[in-house]
C-alpha cells in the first residue's frame, strides 16, 4: 500500500486483522448484557460497551470496532464514527500512564504549559506520543472541571491538582 | 453579602456521600412528601420558587417542567445534565462528588412532576471517572434503602437511575448533543423544533436539567417557594454556587444568594488578585462569556444584571485574569478550545472556530496584519447566530468583547511585534499543536 498521510483514516493498520480474535472476559461480557438492560435500544450502549472495551483491552483498535458493532448490530463504520468523534476513546495503544496536562485558561495562566513542556521534554516524547519503554503518554486535555485546583494533570482516571514541575517530577518517580 | 450554606450544607462532613448521613440530614424527607402531591402542584411550587435552570441558558424550570405534553406516545424521559465541562465551571462537581444523594432525591422529585418513565440518566462527563464511582454507589444505596426502584417510598411509582458516562465531547452538554450522545450518536445537535420537551430522546418528550437545577428542588418542596425567593431579587431567586479560578488568592466553589456582587467576591471573599495585582479582565460565566472590564464588575451576579451589562451569568464559572494576562494569548486558548468542541455540523462555526483561532495565533506571534482586529469582528458577525447551537455564539464572545475592549493591545501585537511590556505569554510558540 502506498504511503497515506498520517491523519488519512484508511491505513493499513486500521482494517482489521482477522488473526487478531478479540472478545470480552466471561467478567466483561457480564458487565455488557447488565448495561443492556439499562437502556431502550442496543445502539444506546454504544458508549458504555466502548468504554468496558478501553477497560479491556486499553484502546479502540480496528478489531475492537468491528467486535463491539457484531455486539450491538451496528456497522464498523457507525462505531467508528463514534469512536472517531469523542476524545476519551483512544484510537491508538497508549501508555501504562496517560498523562493529560490541561492548558486550558485557568490552568494556563497558573503556567499548566510550563508543566506540559517540561513533560514533553523530560520524556523526549512530542505531543500524542509514547515513550519507548511503553509507559508514559503525553497529551493536551480541554477543560477538566477542577480550575480551582489549577493546574491539574489527569493520570488514567485520577486528577492530580494543584500542580507544580516540582510535583509533577516527584509524581514521575512515582509511575512506575 | 455573606456566604450561605444551603446547596453546600453537607459537603464538608464527613462521609458527605454516604446515604445515612444525608438522612441525618433530613434527606429524602422532600422527595417523600412530593410523592404525595399532585404532579401539577409540584410543577406549580417550582414555578412560584422562579427556579431558573443553572446550566448556562437560565430558563425557567417550572415552565419547562409545563412544556411536557400529558399524554404523548412515547415515554417521557428526565435526564440529569452533569457533562460539566464549560471551562471556569466546576460546581456540579462538588455536588456529585460531595452530596450526591442531593441530586438523587432532586430527581426523584423531577421524575415525578414530569410523569417520567421508570428510568433516568445522568449524563456525567467521561472525565469525572471518581463522580461517576461516587453516582454509582449513591444509586444502589438509594435502590437498597427502596427510593429507587420499584414502588418508591410505597408511593406505586416506579422510578430508577443510570449514571451514563460521556466520552469527552463538550458539545455533549448542549441538550440535544446530550441527547444524541445517549441514544449511542456522534454528539451532533438537533435542529430545534421539535424541543426536547416534545421529542427528546429515544423519540418521547425529554427534560434536561443540570445538577445544580435539580440540587434545588428538594429544598424548594421541604421549604416552599416563598422560603427559596427570599434569596436573590425578583426573576432571579435562590442559593447559588459561584465558581472562582484564574489570578485570585483563594479560587473555589462559593455559595451566596443569587446577586452577590462581583466586586466584593472577587476582592473580599477570594482575597483578591494574586500578588496583589492589578485586575485586568473577568470572564463571569465560563468560557463563553464575553469578558468585563475592571470598571464594568461592580454588578450583581445574576442573569438579569449580566445580560444588561452584555455578558450572561452562563454557568457562574468566573475567571479573573490580571494585568500580566497577554488577552490575545488568553482569548486565543479559548478559541483554541471552541475550534476543538465544535462539533463540525455546520459549516460557520467548523470553519469560523479555527479561522479564529489560527487568527489569534498570528497576531500573538506578531504576525497579525493592521486589520485582524476588524477581520476577527467580521468573522464572528458570520458565526454568531448561523449554526444549529449556541456553540458558534459562545466560541464569539470572549472574541468580540476582548477587541472591543481590549482593542489597544491587539494593535500593539501587530505594531510591536510583540505582547505588551509587563504581560506574559504562557506558552512556548515552537511547540507542536495537537490537530483537532
Amino acid at each position: 500500500m502506498a504511503d497515506l498521510h498520517p491523519d488519512n483514516p484508511y491505513q493499513k493498520d486500521r482494517f482489521p486483522d482477522p488473526s487478531k480474535k478479540v472478545e470480552f472476559r466471561p467478567e466483561a461480557k457480564e458487565r455488557f448484557e447488565w448495561i443492556l438492560t439499562r437502556y431502550p435500544t442496543r445502539e444506546a450502549a454504544l458508549l458504555p460497551t466502548l468504554h468496558l472495551a478501553q477497560e479491556e483491552w486499553g484502546w479502540i483498535s480496528p478489531e475492537t470496532v468491528h467486535y463491539v458493532g457484531s455486539l450491538l448490530g451496528l456497522s464498523p463504520a457507525t462505531v467508528f464514527g463514534v469512536v472517531s468523534f469523542y476524545n476519551m476513546y483512544n484510537q491508538k495503544p497508549v501508555g501504562k500512564y496517560h498523562l493529560q496536562v490541561c492548558t486550558n485558561l485557568s490552568c494556563m495562566v497558573t503556567r499548566a504549559y510550563d508543566i506540559y513542556e517540561h513533560l514533553c521534554d523530560k520524556l523526549g516524547v512530542e505531543p500524542g506520543q509514547t515513550t519507548r519503554d511503553g509507559r508514559f503518554t503525553v497529551g493536551e486535555v480541554e477543560c477538566l472541571g477542577s480550575c480551582d485546583t489549577a493546574p491539574v494533570v489527569q493520570v488514567n482516571h485520577d486528577y492530580h491538582e494543584n500542580m507544580s514541575l516540582e510535583k509533577m517530577d516527584e509524581l514521575l518517580t512515582k509511575l512506575k | 453579602m455573606d456566604p450561605i450554606k444551603i446547596l453546600t450544607a453537607n459537603i464538608d462532613k464527613p462521609n458527605s456521600t454516604s446515604i445515612d448521613v444525608y438522612l441525618e440530614g433530613g434527606g429524602y424527607e422532600a422527595a417523600r412528601q412530593a410523592l404525595q402531591m399532585a404532579r401539577d402542584d409540584v410543577i406549580q411550587l417550582v414555578k412560584d420558587s422562579e427556579l431558573r435552570g443553572r446550566g448556562g441558558a437560565g430558563f425557567p424550570t417550572g415552565t419547562k417542567w409545563g412544556f411536557v405534553p400529558k399524554n404523548a406516545p412515547r415515554p417521557t424521559y428526565l435526564l440529569c445534565n452533569a457533562d460539566e465541562a464549560e471551562p471556569g465551571t466546576f460546581k456540579d462537581r462538588v455536588i456529585i462528588e460531595k452530596d450526591p444523594h442531593l441530586l438523587i432525591e432532586g430527581m426523584i422529585i423531577a421524575a415525578w412532576a414530569v410523569g417520567s418513565n421508570p428510568m433516568a440518566y445522568i449524563y456525567i462527563r467521561g472525565e469525572f471517572h471518581y463522580g461517576s464511582t461516587v453516582l454509582n454507589k449513591a444509586v444502589a444505596e438509594a435502590q437498597a434503602r427502596g427510593f429507587l426502584g420499584r414502588n418508591i417510598f410505597g408511593s406505586g411509582f416506579d422510578f430508577d437511575i443510570t449514571v451514563h458516562r460521556g466520552a469527552g465531547a463538550y458539545i455533549c452538554g448542549e441538550e440535544t448533543g446530550l441527547i444524541e450522545s445517549l441514544e449511542g450518536h456522534r454528539g451532533e445537535p438537533r435542529v430545534k423544533p421539535p424541543f426536547p420537551a416534545v421529542v427528546g430522546v429515544f423519540g418521547g418528550p425529554t427534560v434536561v436539567q443540570n445538577v445544580e437545577t435539580l440540587a434545588c428542588v428538594p429544598f424548594i418542596v421541604s421549604k416552599g417557594a416563598e422560603w427559596f425567593k427570599s434569596f436573590g431579587t425578583p426573576r432571579n431567586t435562590g442559593p447559588k454556587l459561584y465558581c472562582v479560578s484564574g489570578r485570585v488568592k483563594r479560587p473555589g466553589v462559593y455559595e451566596f444568594p443569587m446577586g452577590v456582587n462581583l466586586k466584593e467576591l472577587i476582592y473580599d471573599h477570594c482575597g483578591g488578585i494574586t500578588g496583589n495585582r492589578q485586575l485586568k479582565a473577568v470572564i463571569p460565566g465560563g468560557a463563553s462569556a464575553p469578558m468585563l472590564r475592571p470598571e464594568e464588575i461592580d454588578l450583581p451576579l445574576n442573569f438579569d444584571a449580566l445580560m444588561k451589562a452584555g455578558s450572561m451569568l452562563g454557568s457562574a464559572g468566573i475567571i479573573v485574569l490580571d494585568e500580566t494576562v497577554c488577552i490575545v494569548d488568553a482569548v486565543w486558548r479559548l478559541s483554541k478550545f471552541f475550534a476543538h468542541e465544535s462539533c463540525g455540523q455546520c459549516t460557520p462555526c467548523r470553519e469560523g472556530t479555527n479561522w479564529l483561532e489560527s487568527i489569534l495565533d498570528r497576531i500573538e506571534r506578531g504576525e497579525g496584519r493592521p486589520q485582524d482586529a476588524d477581520l476577527l469582528l467580521d468573522m464572528s458577525d458570520n458565526i454568531g447566530g448561523k449554526s444549529l447551537c449556541a456553540l458558534g455564539d459562545a466560541a464569539i464572545g470572549p472574541v468580540i468583547s476582548s477587541v472591543q475592549k481590549f482593542r489597544d493591545e491587539y494593535l500593539h501585537h501587530v505594531s510591536h511585534k510583540s505582547c505588551l511590556p509587563g504581560t506574559t505569554r504562557y506558552r512556548r510558540l515552537d511547540m507542536p499543536v495537537a490537530a483537532h
